[in-house]
C-alpha cells in the first residue's frame, strides 16, 4: 500500500530515478500552471558494484546533476537522503524508482511441457521483467541430470513453477518439484536466504508441492498459469513475481535496503516500467504496438497485439556490457555492411571489445557514433527475431510434434506480422540520445522493417520506465509528461511488402495536408523520400501500390490511412520488404548515403570526411 | 577537434562525480585477498599465521550430484507401493551396483531389480512420483592462499582474510585464472611489441611483460615454454578470438583453460601500455608476483590484477579514492577516440553541456594533454588515473 505524503493536488516536485545497469538516471518533474513537466535530467555511473557496492552513491551523484542545473536542492545536506516533503522551499513531493542494477531479476522457469506450462511460465516471467536465465521442462532434449547440473550451475533470484492444468497431469509436475529440489538450487544474492519458488502449477497438487519444498524454499502459491489448455492466466504469478522481487531480492542488492526507504513506492524492474509505459501507448491509440527498450546489457521487445501483452529479453544483447554479443551473434560482417566508409572489420571489432570494457564511454567522433548505430540495427534485428519467438499462439490444443518441428517452425508461429503493427516505440541509452531523431526512425526502420503505414515514437530523453512507475500512483501526472516531454512523434514511415527491380515504380501517394494542400509522390523502388508533416499534424494519405506491392489490403490494393506528424516527417521508403542490402561493397555503400542523404541523417560535411 | 572557446567555459563545476574510476597502479598498498569456500567448510589456517602461494587455507565438501531413479517404473509396480519394495531406506549408503529395490513375483520367477547407477546415499523415495533419488558421494574442494602474507582473520568454516604488503596493478581485461610466478619484463619500451622472439624456455613460470601488443604467436610460444602470465598493453580481438578459439560474447573470464594467463592493462589493438604501469613493473623485475586474469565488467566489476608482495617503503599519495571526485588538476586518461590513451589534467568542467562532433550535447571537461594541446572531451570518457 503506497502512502502518499501530500494529496496529489498538492504537489509541485517529483523525483524518479532508474538505476540502470550501467548508468543512473535521475528525472525531475515540475507542475508549472496545473500541469506536469519534465524539467531536467542529470545521469551518474551505477554504484551497485565494488568498490562502491551501494546504489545509492550513484543515485545521489545523479541528484546532485540535478540540483546543479535546476539550483533546487533535494538531498539531505549530509547527502545521505532525500528530503521529502518539498517544504517550499526545498526537497521533492514523490520518490520513485527502477532498478535493472547487477544483472536485474534474474529467474529460471519450469514446467511440465516446453510448448505448453513451461512456455506459459516464460512468458509470465518476462512480463514481469525478468531475465529468464534457463527453461526447464519434462520434454526439454535433457537427461535429468543434465537439468539438475544446469539449476546447479545456474544461480537465479527466484523460480517459477508451473505445470499442468487444474485436475490434470500430477506425477509428471512432482517429478520437475523433486527434480529442482534435489538440485538444491541456491540465490545469487545472500547465501543465507531461502530462494523463492513461486507455484502456478495444478491446484489439485498445492499440498504435496507445500510438503516437498515448503522447508527449504520461500514458497509461494498463486493460481494456475494454464487452468485449463486454452487459457492462459500470467498476472496472478506476475504479481507474486514482483512483490518477492522487493521482499527477496532487491533487499540483498548493496544499498538497496536504504533506497526502499527513499523511496515511496515500490521499487520496479526497469523493464516492468517501461512495458507499463508501452501499454500505455496502446490503450491511449487503441493500436498494435511494437516497443523496444535498448539498453546497455539487454533488449527488451515489447508488443502489445490484439490487446495481448509480451514482453521478450535478449539478455546479451545491448549497446554496451554486451556490445560484443551482438557482434558475435550477428557476425562483424553483418556489421559492417551499415557503414558507407572503409573501416577495417578488426578495427571495428577492437573498438566494440573497447567499449565492452569501457562500458560507459559515448560516441565522441561522426564515425564512433555510426559504427554504434549499426551494431545498434542488428541488436534490435536479432531481438525482435527472439520476441517473434516468445510471441507466438497458444499451444497445446494441436497436433502434438516433436521439440524439432516445433524448434524449426517457432517463428512461423508467431502472431507478430508487422503489417499489423501500427506503431512502433524506441526507448534506451542509444536511440534517447541520438543526436538527431531522423538517425533513431531509420535505425528503427532498418531494424524492424515496419510495413503498410506505422507511426513511429521515442523516448525523448529515456525516462519511460520512470513514468511506467510513476503512473502506478499518479497516472494523471504520468500521463501529461508522457504526452508532452517523453513521447517524441518521429513520424510516419510507409512502406510497402515486396520486392522489384532499382527504379521500378512501387506506389503513389497523395497527401492531403493539413492546410489543404495535396502532395502526390511517385516512389520508385530502391529509393527514399521524406516529407515534412510537423509533430501533432496528420496527413490523410492514399496509397497505391503497384501490383508486387502490399500496403496492407493485399498487393495493387489501395489503401486509405493517416499519417502522423513528427519531427522527422512522413517518410516514403520504397526499399521493399524483405530490406536487402547489395552484396557489392561500392554499390551498398552508395544505396546507404542516398538513403541517408534523403533522410538528412548525418551532418553532411563531417560525412563527406569519412568517405 | 573541438577548439576551445574560453567564453563558453564560464560556468563550472567545483567537482565532478560522474566519472569512471580509473584502474590502480599501486607502488605499495596493503591487499587484503579474502580466500572463500564456496560452500562451508573447515578452515586449516589460524590469525597471525603465515601462510604462502600454495597454503590451503580450507577444505569443504560439496555435495555429490543427485541421480534420479524411475524406480517404480522399473519395477512395474504404482508409486505409493514403492516403499514396500525398496530394499534401502532413506539415509542408507549404497555402491554402484548394489540393488536398491526387488520386485519378485510368480514364487521369484518374476525378477525384477533396480540397481544403484552411483556410489551415495539414498536421499529421497517419492510415493508421489515413483522416484529414488541418490545422491553422489561429496567431492573434496581447496582454496589456497593465492598470495603470500599473514592471516588476520578467519572466516569460520568459510576461510580467511589474507594481508600482504605489496604493489598493486589492475589491467582493464585477462583470461585464465589465479597464478603466481617471477616477472621478467620482455621488452625495452613500453611501445614495444611483444612478440614470439621474446620469449624462451627460461620464462618458463614467469609473469612476462610486454609493451603496446602481444601478438597472437607470443601467445602460443608463451604456452609452449609454460609461461605463468603474459602481460601486455593491448591485443587485437582477432588474435585473442583465435587464442581462446571463441569470440568473447559477455566479459565474464578467469574460468578459461588456455595454458596461461593473460592480463591487458590498456584496451584491444596496438595500445603503449601506460608508462606509470610499465615503470612499476619493471622495478619489480625479479620479485615474486600472483597474478590472475578473471574479469567481470558488471553485476560485481572484476578486473585482472598483479601483487607484487614486497616490505619496501616508497612515498606515495593514498588518500580516499572513493571520496574524491574529479577537480581541475586531476591526472586522466582519455578512453575514447579520437585521443583514445592520451594522458592529462583537468583543467575544468564546464557545467552547460556543450556539443561534440557527432553533434550531440553533452558534459565535458576540458584536459590539457601532455603534450601541451587543450582539448574538450565528454566527461564520460576520461578516467581518472589514481595517484
Amino acid at each position: 500500500m503506497v502512502t502518499l505524503r501530500k494529496p496529489k493536488e498538492e504537489m509541485e516536485y517529483i523525483l524518479a530515478t532508474d538505476v540502470g545497469s550501467t548508468t543512473t538516471k535521475a528525472r525531475f518533474f515540475h507542475k508549472r500552471n496545473g500541469e506536469w513537466r519534465f524539467w531536467v535530467a542529470g545521469e551518474a555511473p551505477t554504484t551497485v558494484e565494488a568498490p562502491y557496492e551501494d546504489v545509492t552513491l550513484g543515485v545521489r551523484n545523479a541528484v546532485r546533476e540535478v540540483e546543479e542545473l535546476t539550483g533546487h536542492q533535494i538531498l539531505s545536506p549530509d547527502g545521505k537522503s532525500i528530503l521529502l516533503p518539498y517544504d517550499g522551499e526545498k526537497g521533492v513531493d514523490l520518490y520513485c524508482t527502477t532498478s535493472s542494477a547487477g544483472g536485474g531479476l534474474q529467474m529460471m522457469v519450469a514446467g511440465l511441457i516446453k510448448t505448453m506450462t513451461a512456455e506459459s511460465a516464460n512468458r509470465a516471467a518476462l512480463g514481469a521483467g525478468a531475465i529468464v536465465m534457463d527453461v526447464i521442462a519434462r520434454d526439454d532434449g535433457r537427461r535429468p541430470y543434465q537439468k539438475i547440473r544446469r539449476i546447479r550451475s545456474l544461480r537465479p533470484d527466484m523460480i517459477l513453477l508451473a505445470g499442468g492444468t487444474d485436475g490434470g497431469a500430477k506425477a509428471h509436475v512432482m517429478e520437475i518439484a523433486e527434480l529442482i529440489k534435489a538440485a538444491e538450487p541456491k540465490a545469487r544474492l545472500g547465501i543465507s536466504y531461502k530462494l523463492p519458488i513461486v507455484y502456478a502449477g495444478n491446484k489439485d497438487l498445492r499440498p504435496q508441492i507445500k510438503d516437498l519444498l515448503g522447508k527449504d524454499f520461500a514458497l509461494t502459491i498463486v493460481d494456475n498459469i494454464r487452468p485449463v489448455l486454452e487459457v492462459e492466466n500470467t498476472e496472478p504469478a506476475r504479481r507474486a513475481i514482483h512483490e518477492l522481487f522487493m521482499e527477496h531480492v532487491m533487499s540483498h542488492a548493496p544499498g538497496y535496503d536504504k533506497l526502499m526507504k527513499w523511496t515511496d513506492v515500490d521499487i520496479m524492474p526497469t523493464p516492468a516500467g517501461e512495458g507499463m509505459a508501452m501499454q500505455l501507448i496502446a490503450k491511449v491509440y487503441r493500436k498494435n504496438v511494437l516497443g523496444v527498450g535498448l539498453g546497455g546489457a539487454t533488449t527488451n521487445v515489447y508488443s502489445v497485439f490484439e490487446g495481448k501483452f509480451v514482453r521478450s529479453v535478449s539478455a546479451n544483447l545491448g549497446m554496451s556490457y554486451s556490445i560484443t554479443n551482438v557482434m558475435k551473434e550477428a557476425g562483424i560482417k553483418n556489421i559492417v555492411r551499415w557503414l558507407p566508409f572503409e573501416l577495417d572489420e578488426e578495427e571495428v571489432a577492437n573498438r566494440l571489445m573497447n567499449k565492452m570494457i569501457r562500458p560507459t564511454t559515448i560516441p565522441h567522433t561522426l564515425e564512433d557514433l555510426i559504427v554504434e548505430h549499426a551494431v545498434a540495427r542488428e541488436a534490435l534485428r536479432l531481438g525482435l527475431r527472439h520476441h517473434k519467438s516468445i510471441a507466438t499462439r497458444l499451444k497445446g490444443i494441436r497436433v502434438q510434434r516433436t521439440i524439432g518441428d516445433i524448434f524449426e517452425q517457432a517463428l512461423e508461429e508467431t502472431y507478430i506480422d508487422l503489417m499489423k503493427i501500427d506503431i512502433i516505440a524506441g526507448t534506451g541509452g542509444l536511440l534517447s540520445h541520438a543526436p538527431w531523431r531522423a538517425q533513431s526512425l531509420l535505425i528503427l526502420t532498418d531494424a524492424f522493417q515496419p510495413e503498410g503505414v506505422t507511426w513511429l515514437f521515442q523516448d525523448s530523453v529515456f525516462m519511460m520506465p520512470h513514468l511506467g512507475v510513476l503512473s502506478t500512483v499518479y497516472p494523471e501526472a504520468a500521463w501529461q509528461i508522457f504526452d508532452k516531454d517523453c513521447l517524441v512523434r518521429l513520424g510516419t514511415v510507409i512502406a510497402p511488402r515486396g520486392l522489384g527491380k532499382e527504379g521500378e515504380e512501387v506506389m503513389t501517394v497523395e497527401m492531403e495536408m493539413p492546410d489543404g494542400e495535396t502532395i502526390t509522390e511517385e516512389v520508385k523502388f530502391g529509393e527514399i523520400k521524406r516529407i515534412e508533416l510537423p509533430e501533432r499534424q496528420e496527413a490523410k494519405v492514399t496509397i497505391t501500390p503497384r501490383r508486387e506491392f502490399d500496403v496492407g489490403n493485399g498487393p495493387g490494393h489501395k489503401l486509405e490511412g493517416k499519417a502522423m506528424g513528427g519531427v522527422v516527417g512522413v517518410v516514403l521508403d520504397g526499399r521493399g520488404r524483405p530490406l536487402h542490402l547489395p552484396e557489392k561493397k561500392n554499390a551498398r555503400k552508395e544505396l546507404l548515403l542516398r538513403w541517408w542523404h534523403a533522410l538528412n541523417l548525418y551532418p553532411e560535411d563531417d560525412l563527406k570526411e569519412l568517405i | 577537434m573541438i577548439s576551445v572557446k574560453k567564453s563558453k567555459l564560464k560556468k563550472v563545476s567545483r567537482e565532478s562525480y560522474a566519472y569512471t574510476p580509473g584502474l590502480k597502479v599501486k607502488l605499495a598498498t596493503v591487499v587484503y585477498k579474502t580466500r572463500r569456500l564456496p560452500v562451508p567448510g573447515e578452515v586449516l589456517v589460524k590469525e597471525k599465521e603465515k601462510v604462502n602461494y600454495d597454503t590451503i587455507i580450507a577444505r569443504a565438501y560439496i555435495r555429490g550430484d543427485p541421480e534420479i531413479v524411475k524406480a517404480a517404473m522399473l519395477l512395474g509396480v504404482e508409486p505409493e507401493d514403492l516403499p514396500e519394495y525398496m530394499t534401502k531406506k532413506v539415509g542408507d549408503k549404497v555402491a554402484e551396483g548394489e540393488v536398491i529395490a526387488r520386485y519378485t513375483a510368480l514364487f521369484g520367477l518374476i525378477k525384477k531389480m533396480v540397481p544403484s547407477p552411483i556410489d551415495g546415499t539414498v536421499e529421497s523415495i517419492s510415493t508421489a512420483t515413483g522416484q529414488v533419488i541418490i545422491r553422489g558421494l561429496p567431492v573434496p574442494i581447496e582454496v589456497n592462499a593465492y598470495i603470500p602474507g599473514e592471516v588476520v582473520e578467519v572466516l569460520p568454516r568459510e576461510g580467511a582474510i589474507i594481508k600482504t604488503n605489496a604493489a598493486f596493478v589492475q589491467g582493464i581485461f585477462g583470461i585464465g585464472g589465479e597464478t603466481h610466478g617471477k616477472i621478467k619484463i620482455a621488452v625495452d619500451s613500453p611501445e614495444e611489441e611483444l612478440t614470439a622472439d621474446h620469449i624462451n624456455s627460461e620464462d618458463k613460470g614467469a609473469i612476462l611483460i610486454g609493451g603496446s601488443l602481444v601478438t597472437l604467436e607470443a601467445l602460443r610460444k608463451g604456452v609452449e615454454v609454460g609461461v605463468s602470465c603474459i602481460v601486455a598493453g593491448g591485443i587485437h580481438h582477432k588474435d585473442l578470438k583465435e587464442f581462446m578459439g571463441e569470440e568473447i560474447g559477455v566479459a565474464i573470464t578467469g574460468q578459461e583453460e588456455v595454458g596461461l594467463t593473460l592480463i591487458i592493462t590498456e584496451g584491444f589493438g596496438r595500445m603503449r601500455m601506460s608508462q606509470r604501469t610499465f615503470n612499476l613493473l619493471k622495478r619489480f623485475e625479479g620479485y615474486m608476483a600472483s597474478a590472475n586474469g578473471a574479469t567481470q565488467i558488471r553485476a560485481g566489476v572484476i578486473r585482472p590484477e598483479i601483487i607484487i608482495p614486497h616490505e619496501e617503503h616508497y612515498e606515495e599519495a593514498s588518500g580516499d579514492e572513493l571520496a574524491a571526485g574529479m577537480i581541475p588538476g586531476t591526472p586522466v586518461r582519455i578512453i575514447r577516440e579520437p585521443y583514445f590513451g592520451a594522458v592529462g589534467r583537468v583543467i575544468s568542467l564546464p557545467v552547460e553541456l556543450q556539443q561534440i562532433q557527432t553533434r550531440s550535447y553533452v558534459r565535458v571537461v576540458e584536459v590539457e594533454l601532455e603534450d601541451g594541446r587543450v582539448v574538450i572531451v565528454p566527461r564520460a570518457n576520461v578516467e581518472i588515473i589514481e595517484e
